[in-house]
């Protein structure tokens, strides 16, 4: 009820407005808007070289994009256009409200740092000193991603690829962050441990309303995960809206082409 | 100075030049307490890994005055200390002494010394490895970024693991600790039985790394606090033993193997203080025994 | 109170850029109004755009012009024209649909997946398993399934399983695609006697049924699609 109540009085939780990026005289991604509410989960499709992991990196305070404004609904703040924001601020938005959850998991796991490490790293970032806590809070959420207990002080590099994603998932949802940016989560893993993943991606996603931009070229992975679908094509978004009805109603000529080139799963 | 002068040496071996940009850098690490500051580090006469940024920051702040004592593993009479000592003997022509409270200028590996140390004297510490967060974040730009946003989540990581694998924080030398509330500091490799002595310390201490080139310091009566957990608090070592020689229970003690058939013996890694108590009167369960010269052999065999 | 659906002037046509632009006109300028407790049966020969037409009123084709007004928490919202979120929004709370074919989650129970558009209106998990386990047994669905993920079933026990999905909730309005297409007579009068109950307390049913044995015990009215396509430009 709570949640259906919440969306009453709707208020954005990010905004982008034209937001624009090139490498030089290549288009990374052009004169993107749009807007996110809380717990909504966009999808962004497309091909590679598409712009859309520009779009991400822009989004995520990575990059800096040439024109647009990107703005945040920071607790306690209020929007804020998250160019303004300092260094530190960034870094500290990145651990505690947002979430990051790259392809390779060797980019968002500390490889030398046990299980429960990983995850209680961002609790000890927002001054948590009690180790007891952590590791309760810890095993609280690699239960969660249904990491076997008894793993919690091995290594990440002894895990395999799906459960190294689940960690890295648990890793950025310990803080309860409002919006996560994952970027081709299930790339790499094999389709049965994709199923896997998703699944308990989406569970966690609206058990706990968070909000999520997905980066992928897998509409299945959109299909189940995203309320929504952004395509893009040479850096601009060519068609946008409930992501069933991209899909199964797609009235851009590339979308048509994408759609139609997918297998009937 | 007419032993400089004699050996052909500037006064302390550096240029005056290069001794002006060591202090600058000194004043700015004084400034900054636990900040690394960047230095040009020279050239010195032996192999990094010997003390050279020690000997560097020594050089700098000495002068004909100064009494110069060299510990090593805190013995006066170990290969390092003495290697150093003569070399600034050679160089600066200093007085060099044995006693702590007689020191102006303590250069030290791995050891504070046990006599408490007091407002006008310099304690140089010898550091391998100035950065505590090297271990789990191996990019310098990201490890510089975390300190000038004091970003310690990290260091706790470390721990966190100790406990995880141990039951207990089982870093025992080297312990982080954070200086004056903002920087995270690496004390250099000396046992955490050392660490509440550089809190609040009426001393510079000033901490030289010469391979990685950072200077660091700590003014007098500087908050000096080792990390902990609130269920894991911060804890130095205790033993069970006495020292053999001098009967003390309150300094570090080395375990020494004196024979090949299981014989050991608790002994002050300390060993000026532990000479100065026995000259006091105070006899360990071996004090009467053994000869100093034979402790301090087997001291010498232990040091690296 | 206005009537749950309200359509009017609404046009859609297919334009396939990928083969050479062709268009596909379905209907044009087609109006209709649902009222509560009514069923009405899209009617026409295959081709006719009963689906097309269905679809539009879930949102998940989307029409090209005209509007598609659905009283949503006592309020009209235009279908055609709303944001994504109040269509989600919408079709959790308002809208039920029930399609031809089962989407299958990995790995999520029979009855996990029946319960969960109850859970996601905020009724406890014990209220919307209860539920779940009342329809399921309503629709013979034996069982030792309802613990086991749906995607080894057949094909009218994944059918039941959706029936089952889209009556859990109360929905004001019922879109209903085909629902007794693969069932058995027993389960067929089952399915009729649940649409009754979705009338009775005041659904507004709309619904492709080719049986006629179906269509005759719950549609109200007949509603040709294919009279709208002459005039589609």
């Amino acid at each position: 009820m709570s949640a259906a109540a919440s969306m009453r009085t709707r208020a954005p939780l990010m905004q982008a407005r034209s937001v624009t990026r090139s490498y030089g005289g290549n288009i990374g991604c052009r004169d993107v808007s749009f807007t996110l509410y809380p717990g909504e989960v966009i999808g962004i499709v497309g091909e590679s070289g598409s712009g859309k992991s520009t779009l991400l990196a822009c989004l995520s305070g990575r990059l800096e994009p040439d024109s647009g404004v990107i703005s945040y609904d920071m607790r306690g703040r209020g929007f804020v256009d998250i160019q303004t924001l300092s260094e530190p601020e960034r870094r500290m938005l990145m651990r505690t409200d947002w979430g990051m959850v790259h392809q390779n998991p060797r980019d968002g796991l500390r490889m030398a740092v046990s299980a429960g490490g990983n995850v209680g790293e961002r609790l000890m970032a927002v001054g948590a000193r009690h180790y007891g806590d952590i590791r309760g809070e810890a095993q609280n959420w690699l239960a969660k991603v249904e990491i076997d207990l008894e793993r919690i002080d091995d290594k990440p590099r002894t895990f395999s690829g799906g459960m190294q994603q689940r960690l890295q998932i648990a890793r950025n949802l310990v803080t309860t962050p409002r919006l996560v940016f994952m970027d081709e989560p299930t790339g790499g893993l094999d389709v049965s441990v994709q199923a896997r993943l998703l699944d308990l991606l989406r569970g966690l996603v609206r058990e706990l309303g968070i909000a999520v931009i997905v980066v992928t070229h897998d509409l299945a992975v959109v299909r189940l995960l995203a309320d929504r679908l952004m395509v893009m094509r040479r850096g601009e978004v060519v068609e946008h809206g409930l992501t069933d009805q991209v899909l199964d109603d797609p009235h851009h000529p590339y979308t048509q082409l994408l759609v139609s080139s997918v297998l009937q799963a | 100075m007419s032993g400089a002068r004699e050996s052909g040496y500037n006064f302390a071996y550096l240029d005056e030049q290069t001794k002006r940009m060591i202090r600058r850098t000194l004043l700015k690490a004084l400034a900054a307490p636990g900040y690394q500051a960047p230095f040009g580090g020279r050239e010195m006469p032996l192999a990094y890994g010997w003390g050279t940024g020690g000997i560097q920051v020594t050089a700098s702040v000495i002068g004909p005055e100064d009494v110069l004592k060299v510990i090593d593993q805190g013995a006066d009479d170990t290969t390092n200390a003495v290697s150093i000592r003569r070399f600034f003997q050679l160089v600066a022509d200093v007085e060099t002494t044995e006693a702590t409270e007689k020191a102006t200028v303590i250069q030290t590996r791995h050891r504070i010394p046990e006599a408490p140390l007091e407002e006008g004297q310099i304690i140089v510490y010898q550091v391998p490895q100035p950065e505590p967060l090297r271990h789990l974040e191996p990019r310098e730009v990201e490890t510089r970024k975390m300190h000038a946003y004091a970003e310690y989540g990290l260091m706790q990581v470390r721990l966190y693991e100790d406990i995880a694998r141990y039951g207990h924080i089982a870093t025992t030398y080297d312990y982080p600790v954070m200086v004056n509330g903002r920087y995270l500091m690496a004390p250099s490799p000396i046992p955490k039985f050392d660490n509440p002595k550089m809190q609040d310390n009426p001393a510079i201490q000033l901490f030289g790394a010469g391979r990685e080139k950072r200077i660091y310091a700590i003014p007098p009566y500087t908050s000096v606090r080792s990390l902990d957990f609130e269920d894991h608090p911060f804890r130095t070592q205790s033993w069970d033993q006495r020292c053999a020689l001098c009967d003390a229970d309150d300094s570090y003690l080395d375990e020494v193997i004196t024979d090949d058939r299981g014989g050991r013996m608790f002994v002050c890694s300390d060993t000026d203080y532990c000479a100065r108590r026995r000259a006091n009167g105070h006899v360990g369960a071996q004090g009467a025994i053994d000869p100093v010269g034979e402790k301090t052999d087997a001291l010498s065999g232990d040091a690296q | 109170m206005a009537d749950p659906i309200t359509v009017s002037a609404l046009s859609k046509t297919f334009t396939l850029h990928n083969q050479g632009g062709i268009r596909l006109p379905v209907f044009s300028d087609l109006s209709l109004r649902v009222a509560a407790g009514e069923c009405v049966c899209l009617h026409g020969p295959s081709g006719a755009g009963k689906s097309t037409l269905l679809r539009s009123l879930y949102a998940n084709y989307k029409a090209d012009g005209g509007d598609i007004i659905v009283m949503h928490r006592g309020a009209p919202i235009d279908l055609v024209s709303a944001e994504p979120w109040r269509i989600i929004e919408a079709r959790r709370e308002t809208i039920g649909y029930v399609s031809q074919f089962l989407r299958v989650i990995p790995r999520v129970p029979a009855l996990d997946i029946v319960a969960e558009p109850a859970r996601a209106i905020g009724v406890s998990a014990d209220a919307a398993r209860g539920k779940a386990r009342g329809l399921l047994t309503r629709l013979r669905i034996p069982e030792r399934l309802w613990s086991l993920a749906p995607a080894t079933f057949s094909g009218g026990e994944q059918q039941r399983v959706n029936i089952a999905r889209g009556f859990i909730v109360d929905y004001p309005v019922l879109l209903l695609d085909e629902p007794t297409a693969s069932l058995d007579a027993e389960n067929r009068r089952t399915v009729i006697a649940l649409i009754q109950e979705a009338k009775a307390r005041g659904a507004a049913v709309v619904g492709i049924f080719h049986d006629a044995e179906v269509r005759d015990a719950v549609a109200d009215r007949l509603f040709e699609v294919e009279s709208f396509q002459g005039r589609a430009a």
